[in-house]
Order: structure tokens, then sequence, then C-alpha cells
């Protein structure tokens, strides 16, 4: 893609509460976001068409940038349409967009064992940036006849059948294939026509899947994702679901099809359709890319108004995997927040005294008036204490899910013999963890970012020195699906607009008695100053280190703990700064445990709030 | 920025209203185009498949799934009979024959060589679509329902549960300041739809259910009232399922919050009407609110086609305050200033300038506002 075609671009996330707008422009030789713009999203009554939310969003990027560059000439739109390609200050040269709106897309999955292929086919589905409703499984231990009941009431967009190693039995994964037949299950979106069915099973059952569903779903035949236990081969089923995305999701959500016709940009010197990308697939697209350049292992989290996904990149071999927790998010889905935490969770990272009624009547309300913000402080404290408990839950979803392949055979040496675990340990390692990414609305718009920085520290509990950053203001999709047409646009806004680094956080690990050292740091800047405290069990001190600088640092762990090296042993470090700055957190990893009496942990609470600089003196007094 | 979308709930003395009503499968629409209804006639019907019954034959009959075929008594499509032989092995010698009998009345819905699976399916479940409004049909939708349309006063609440029923309004309060209490729930509630205007307690609610009241309209509900009466904690605001004896809509939100005094004025104008009312509510994937619908005399000719409305938010927009502080206060937008300001929780947002009812002036941010639209 020559850059000279591509001068101005707009991107658009349309999410389930708003459809947010970014210009991205070429400035003194480089891609910069310079205009954001947003507007609530318009898939419902009385509008029932996305396109009016991305026109309002663009238009407050229109009236944006005429302040910004005091040109009244610049004109994005044309009435109701985005004008592409661009002459001179008319119009921008391409239009991108991610989309979660109306639910995203919804899918079932079924395997022959729920924790093989089973396992395999949810993680193909949710590589492709689908919720997965439910994985239906030959072992799952429901009797037939509710298995069917459950997949005619679901609705999914899509169904993924896995099932099967090649060559292996079929009699299971014909049957889960009756089961799916005797349920004729019906699209959510759209009557007209007949549901898409991927079938990506053992090979041997082709003919027999073929026999016993051709006819009755849209059925759609890909390799195996499972060809052998030891071999996982998502890439065609996740490349067969983003077609059906397009093909048939999208054109049955409300406006979408216009939508479809409007995403264009050069390709290859001619203008064409860019495909409208599912904004987990995004987001995973931007994960994937940042573990790769850097040689990092990344976990990123995404927290929306209805759901929380959480990314990972882990291992030598950079495996990635993304869980959907579809019922915890900050507004559509807050009380499920509440519901699955339970009050005692929320209200333990809670500085202030409230009452149960109050807190759940407002949890109540954000729910029912999902676009609303915190005006009073003491709202923005619940919201960020809830958000916390969302991260946590959809964390530990996460950590059960990315495992290694179960079934699959391991070879081990004599040394590693007393020292063995089942095949699907967690890959999820916090201590080896490099990077830690919050995204979302109450990650990236969070008055603070120390805020941000405590949300993430407290639900993720990084161990030993970890850094963290936050998607400055929630554009990470538009960057996903803006790689699509230039690797070079995304990458330059990626690193100069897009990500904020808020610091490094270094937390021992292991048990320590109150009063106890934790943590002895020294630690050099390169403008001269030094830190130097043996830091006891218990606290939290921020040391200021901007963005871009990088503090020697000689770390000496308490008695019994660990911050990487090994049980004991010092390091020698170089800790990157950011907005925020270098975080020592003494206050316990593995197990990380909070006073169950309110007269303890809220001043407790205070103090860390205090000397990270949470909230303002009100709260923290 | 003068003009911008803001969503809102529609509260209007005179609406012409549109109804889809429509069969969850494929059926029979009985009435046609042109047609009167009213609220309790049925206007398609249809029948629901019935459950599926899986029967693995290969084991009952200690066989191999490509062997089944030759004992199955029946063919796919078949209608069977409780007890009927689907299958019986030949035995030996006449002796030890295995047979499978029907746990049901039903027909044969696919037999399987593959699996050796047969599956069975329960007989179909007769259903019905009422009108819920009063109206004319202007429209049939083939096998599937139709279009029913009127004029109606017409509220859209904020929450609901509870599903479709009909009543007459009866308003026992005098103020929308006022909670309907325990003691003014009387027999002769039975059947009607009443009105709270602050809050209504998990006690009045039982009351009601016990006398045989229809529905309850409510400015507020108090969660932990809620819980305690559903017996569980609403997760995700998927509601109208609930089989509680009772629907309940409420027109603010959580908590005690007076009904908009708007609401309350058309509630106690419309005393004594029937209304078609339900709680159904989701807030995400096609948001349904819940609807109070008071069919009122009209002209045909005086229906046309409905254009939706795009509620604006400009200067002189009535609002109300839809989040803490002034949580339920109604208000006239004096000002709509372009540059983001910083509130109280330090968050940098678009504000608006307000007057709220009670004289105060203030500065809301402005999604934290909905529009009242006066039509």
């Amino acid at each position: 893609m020559a850059t000279s075609d591509l001068q101005r671009i707009i991107a658009t996330d349309c999410g389930s509460t708003t459809t947010k707008a970014i210009l991205i422009e070429f400035v003194d030789g480089e891609y910069r976001q310079t205009v954001r713009g947003e507007a609530p999203t318009t898939v419902e009554e009385p509008l029932n068409d996305v396109t009016r939310g991305v026109v309002n969003s663009v238009q407050e990027l229109e009236e944006l940038a005429r302040l910004k560059y005091n040109n009244p000439n610049i004109k994005f739109t044309d009435g109701d349409e985005i004008i592409i390609p661009r002459n001179g200050d008319v119009g921008v040269d391409a239009y991108v967009s991610t989309s979660s709106a109306g639910g995203g897309l919804q899918m079932m999955v079924t395997g022959v064992v729920a924790k093989m292929t089973g396992e395999s086919a949810e993680r193909a589905a949710l590589g492709a940036g689908a919720i997965v409703m439910d994985l239906i499984a030959s072992n799952d231990q429901r009797p037939n006849y509710e298995k069917i009941e459950r997949i005619r009431a679901l609705r999914p967009d899509i169904i993924l059948m896995a099932g099967g190693v090649d060559g292996g039995t079929t009699k299971h994964v014909v049957e889960l294939g009756e089961l799916v037949a005797a349920a004729d299950p019906r699209p959510r979106l759209g009557k007209a026509y007949n549901l898409p069915v991927i079938y990506a099973g053992n090979n041997k059952a082709v003919d027999a899947i073929k026999e016993t569903l051709e006819g009755k779903v849209d059925l759609i035949m890909t390799e195996n994702i499972r060809p052998t236990l030891e071999k996982e081969n998502l890439g065609p089923a996740r490349d067969k679901i983003h077609d059906l995305f397009m093909e048939h999701v999208m054109q049955q959500a409300p406006g979408y099809s216009k939508l479809m016709s409007w995403t264009r940009g050069p390709v290859d010197g001619k203008l064409q359709n860019i495909p409208i990308m599912p904004t987990p697939a995004a987001v995973g697209n931007i994960m994937q890319t940042i573990a790769r350049q850097r040689d990092i292992e990344v976990l990123g989290v995404d927290i929306g108004g209805a759901t929380t996904d959480v990314f990972s990149v882990f291992s030598e071999e950079k495996i990635f995997n993304r869980t959907v927790s579809a019922n915890l998010g900050m507004s559509y889905s807050i009380s499920n927040v509440l519901a699955s935490a339970g009050l005692e969770n929320i209200l333990r990272w809670v500085p202030i005294d409230i009452d149960e009624a109050s807190l759940r009547n407002m949890i109540k309300n954000k729910m029912i008036r999902p676009t609303t913000i915190p005006h009073k402080l003491e709202e923005l404290v619940l919201e960020q204490a809830i958000a916390k408990e969302a991260l946590r839950l959809a964390f530990i979803q996460h950590k059960e899910f990315a495992v290694g392949l179960k079934g699959a055979q391991q070879k081990r040496d004599i040394s590693e013999a007393f020292d063995q675990e089942i095949s699907g340990g967690t890959l999820v390692n916090m201590m080896s963890l490099d990077l830690l990414v919050g995204s979302g609305g109450v990650a990236s718009h969070a008055p603070r970012r120390n805020q941000t920085a405590m949300m993430l520290i407290d639900a993720f509990l990084p161990e030993g020195i970890t850094r963290i950053g936050v998607d400055s203001i929630f554009m990470m999709p538009h960057l996903g699906v803006l790689s699509e047409i230039s690797q070079e646009a995304a990458t330059n806004v990626f690193e100069k607009d897009c990500m904020i680094y808020l610091g490094t956080v270094v937390a021992p690990v292991g048990k320590c008695k109150p009063g106890k050292v934790a943590l002895s740091a020294e630690i050099s800047l390169p403008d001269g100053k030094t830190f130097k405290e043996d830091i006891v069990f218990g606290e939290v001190r921020l040391l200021k280190c901007g963005v871009g600088v990088k503090a020697r640092a000689i770390l000496k762990p308490g008695k019994g703990l660990d911050i990487g090296a090994g049980r004991n042993q010092p390091m020698e470090t170089e800790l990157d700064g950011g907005v925020v700055g270098i975080i020592l957190d003494t206050r316990g990893r593995a197990p990380f445990v909070m006073p169950h009496e309110s007269s303890e942990r809220i001043p407790l609470l205070k103090k860390w709030m205090k000397e990270l600089d949470v909230y303002p003196e009100e709260i923290c007094k | 920025m003068g003009k911008s979308y803001s969503p809102g709930l529609t509260v209007t003395d005179n609406i012409v209203l549109k109804k889809e009503r429509i069969l969850p499968l494929e059926g029979e629409v009985t009435v046609k185009k042109g047609d009167k209804v009213k609220a309790n006639d049925v206007i398609a019907v249809t029948r629901l498949p019935g459950k599926v019954i899986p029967l693995n034959m290969a084991n009952k009959l200690g066989s191999t799934p490509q062997l089944v075929g030759q004992f199955i008594k029946v063919k796919q499509g078949d209608e069977i009979k409780k007890d009927q032989i689907l299958a019986e092995t030949k035995g030996f010698f006449g002796f030890f024959k295995q047979t499978v009998k029907s746990p049901t009345d039903g027909e044969v819905e696919n037999i399987s060589k593959h699996t050796g699976q047969m599956l069975l399916r329960e007989p179909r479940i007769p259903i019905e679509v009422k009108a819920f409004i009063d109206g004319i049909v202007v429209e049939v939708i083939p096998k599937q329902g139709c279009v029913i349309e009127n004029v109606s006063a017409y509220i859209q609440g904020i929450f609901g549960i509870g599903d479709e029923t009909i009543g007459d309004i009866e308003v026992t309060i005098n103020d929308c300041n006022d909670p309907l209490t325990l003691e003014m729930i009387k027999p002769e509630h039975k059947d009607k739809i009443l009105v709270s205007g602050t809050v209504v307690s998990y006690e009045a609610i039982q009351k009601a259910i016990s006398t045989g009241v229809k529905a309850i309209i409510t400015g507020g509900i108090d969660d932990h009232d809620l819980k305690k009466l559903l017996g569980y904690d609403i997760g995700v605001a998927i509601t109208g399922h609930e089989n509680i004896g009772i629907t309940i809509v409420v027109t603010e939100g959580f908590g005690p919050i007076k009904m908009a005094r708007k609401t309350f004025s058309l509630l106690k104008q419309f005393q004594g009407h029937q209304a078609s009312v339900h709680g159904r509510t989701q807030i995400r994937a096609g948001v349904i609110r819940p609807e109070i619908i008071i069919p009122i005399e009209f002209d045909e000719n005086a229906l046309t086609d409905v254009q939706p409305s795009l509620p604006f938010l400009e200067i002189g927009a009535t609002i109300r305050v839809i989040r803490e502080p002034n949580f339920g206060f109604i208000g006239k937008v004096t000002g709509l200033p372009e540059q983001l300001k910083v509130v109280e929780s330090e968050t940098k947002v678009r504000i608006l300038e307000a007057e709220l009812e009670n004289g105060q002036k203030v500065t809301i941010p402005r999604a934290n506002v909905e529009i009242i639209e006066d039509h």
C-alpha cells in the first residue's frame, strides 16, 4: 500500500453500547490518530440501523477535525454516507470497521470429548471472535433429549461441529450430527436462510454427516480441527467462520448490509471492499502482533459493557488463546458481576462505607441504562470495584481454558519424571508474563491512569516483574482491522497513540508474615535520583518514572519469597517507567489475602490508594 | 454540537401504534386484513414440535448399528402409539426375543444406520397467539401472524417482569410521590392494573398477587425486594418470562424514585380504561422495553404510517436525569457547550446545562439524561 493512497482513514468500532470512530491521518511522515468521536449504537428501535450511529460518530469526528484544523471545508459525510475516495478536504481514503453490536457473533460448538475436540472447537470459535453459547459433547453427561432441546433453544448464528481424529471412529460424531438434525435449529437473525453448520471433524465421517444434515442446514465442510490428538488445526475452521460471519450474520443485522458496502479502501491501487471484522478478532490480531514482534508473553483484557475478553500469548511457541466471559461486563452485564462475584467480593475493594441496598440499586440502574457514566466520585469508586471483580472472574475462566492440548502424548526425560503434570495444564504463567494490557471503557477512560493500573494489578495479581499498559482511548479493535489494509498505519498508530505504558509492577511471590521485610529495593533513575527501602509485607510504593525512562534496580526478595529468579534470589535488572511509574507491591501473591473485617480492610485500602494516588484526597483520608 | 441523537422512552397520550403478532413457528393465521380485533382474540395458531426422545436401538437390541435395520418394525415418518413395538429381534427358535416398545405417542423422526439410534417425537403442542391490543388487522403475514394497528395512549417502561396481561387501570394514590402500600390493596382490585408513585414494597406486591391484581406500574422498585420476589438475582436483563402471578412495569428505575409527572398524569387520565401491559425487557441485542398500551377510540382514516421519531438533544428539550446526582428529576436543556468538562468523578465528558423542575440549574453529562418525547 503506497502511503500516498492513504492520507486520511476513518475506522469505527460498533460496540454493543457505543460506536467509536477515530480519524487516522498521515502527518509529518507517519500515521497518527488525530480525532475521536462517539455516538450511541443504533441497532435497536426506533432506528434499527447501525449506520445511523456510525454517521453520528463520524459527524462528531468531522466537527472536531474542523475545530482542530480551523478548517470549515473538512467534510467526511455527504448526507448520510461516508465520502470515499477523498478529494482534498472532502472525504477519506478508506473506511474500515469492526463490530460487536447486536450481541456479536454467537456460536455453539460440538465435539466428541468435551476436553479434547470440544475444547479445540471452542478455541477455534473464540479465536474467530465468537461468543460460545454452549459446548455440546458426547461425554458431557446430559441426556440426548436435553442436548436436542438445548440446541433448539439457543438459536446461534453458526454451529461448529468437531469430533474425532482423522480416520478414527465415526459413531459419536455422526450421533452429534443426528442430534443437530433432530433439533432443527434456526438461526438467531432472519428466517429466510438455513443455519450455517461447519463440519470440522473426522474426515472418515464426512459422507455420513452429509447424509444426516444436508438439506436441513447450510452444511459447510472444512478440514478436521484436530486431525490427531497431538495437533490442532484451527485455521481453516476460523476462516470459514469469518466468511460466514460476513455472508450470513452481518447481512441480517439491522443496517449491516449498508455498512458492509461502505467499508472500502484502496487495495493494490483499486478501491475495494474491506470486510467488517468481529471486534474481538481484531483485538486478537493486535495482541498476537505485539507478542511476535517483540518476542514477549502478553496478557490482554478488553472489558466491555456486555462481555469481557481475555487474550493471552504464552510459551516459546507463542500460543494464542482468547476467552470471552459472555456475561461479565460493566453495563448490560454489570448485575451479573454482582450475582457471580457476590456482594462481599465487590465491597472488599471499596474504601468507603456503603449500604447494600444503595449498591444493589446503583448496579441495577446501570444495567437498565447502560450508557450512563459516573458523575459522582463515589459511583466511580464503586464501578471500578465492580470492574476488578469482573476482570478477576474473567481471568479465572481464561486460566482454566488456556491450556495445552489434552490427550496429547508428551515426551519427558528422567528429570521430569517426578515433576509430571498431566497434559492440558494451564499455559498462563504470571511469573513469566512480560506485558499486561488493559482495554475497554472502564480501563481506557478511567479519569486517572493510576486507577487503571490498580484495577489491573488487583484483578490479575501479576507476579515478579511485569510491565503494564493500557489502550489509550480504546482503539485496538480499529487498529486490528486497519492492519488488514495497512500494517504500517496500524503499527505507527499503535506505538504512538494507542499503547500507553503505565509502568512496571514488582511483586514478590510466596508467604510472608506482617512486619517482615518482603522486598529490599535499590532503584536508580537516569536523572540521578535513587530509591532505597526495605519494604515490609502488606505495602505498596509508587516511584515516579516516566514513559521511555529505564531505571536500574537491585531487588532482593524477603525470606522465602521469589521475584522471578527463584526463592530468595536477588535480581539486578532494568525497570521500565510509564505514566504511572514503578509500583512495588508487597501485599502478597499466591496467596493475596484481604482482611475480612471492614474495620481492618478499609484503612488498608485507603493507605494503598493514597500511596498510588488513585483517588482524590476525600476518598483516601 | 447543536443536535445529537439521544435515546429516550416514549410517554404519550396519542400514538398510532403497530404491533406485529407472530407465531414462533409457521402455522395458520385466523384473521384477515381489515378485521377488527379485541385484545383477547386469537389471531394465529400453530402446533409446536413435540420433544425428541432418542433411543439407542443398537444397545437395546444387543446389535451393531449396521444390523439394527432388520429388526425395526416401523419406518421414518410413521405415527406411533405408546407401548407399540418399535423393534424386535428374532430370538432363538422364537424364544429370548428382545423387544423395544415406544415410551410415547408420537412419530418416528429418524432411524440411523450409522449410529443405530432411533429418534421419536412426541405429539405436537398446540399454541395460540392473541391480538394483545384492540385494533385493526392492517397486514397478514401468511403462515406467521399479522400486524395490528390502533391509536393508543402509550408508556414505555424502563424495566419489567412478567408477561403480557390485560386489565383496567386503577389509580389509588393521589400523587406521583406516593407509594402503593399494603393497606391500599383491596379485594375489588382483582384483575386491575394498579399504580404506585415512588416505590412498591415486597409485602405490597405479595398482597397484590394474592388479591389477583394483574399488574403494577411503579416509579421504582428496590432490587432487594425484586430478588426476594423472584428468588434469584437478575444477572442479565432479559425478562418477561417470570411466572410469579403478576406483571410489574417500572417506569423510572431501581430504588425509591418518583414516577415522572407526565407518566402519572397520563395513567390518572385513563383511570378505568383497559390497558395491555407486558414486562418484557431486553437491554441488549435488540432492545425491548416494557409497554403500557391504552387503546383509545379512533377513526380508521386517522391511521397513517408511523415514521420512527428520532429524539434529539437540543436546547429546550425535556430531559430526565437518569443517574445520580438528581436521579429522576425532569428538566429543560438550556445549553449544549461543545467543550469537554471535568465532573466530580474527574471524568472528562461532554455535558449539557439544564434547569430542573425545582428551578435548580445544573450541568450533567449528556450520557446521563434521556429525552422525554413530547408528542
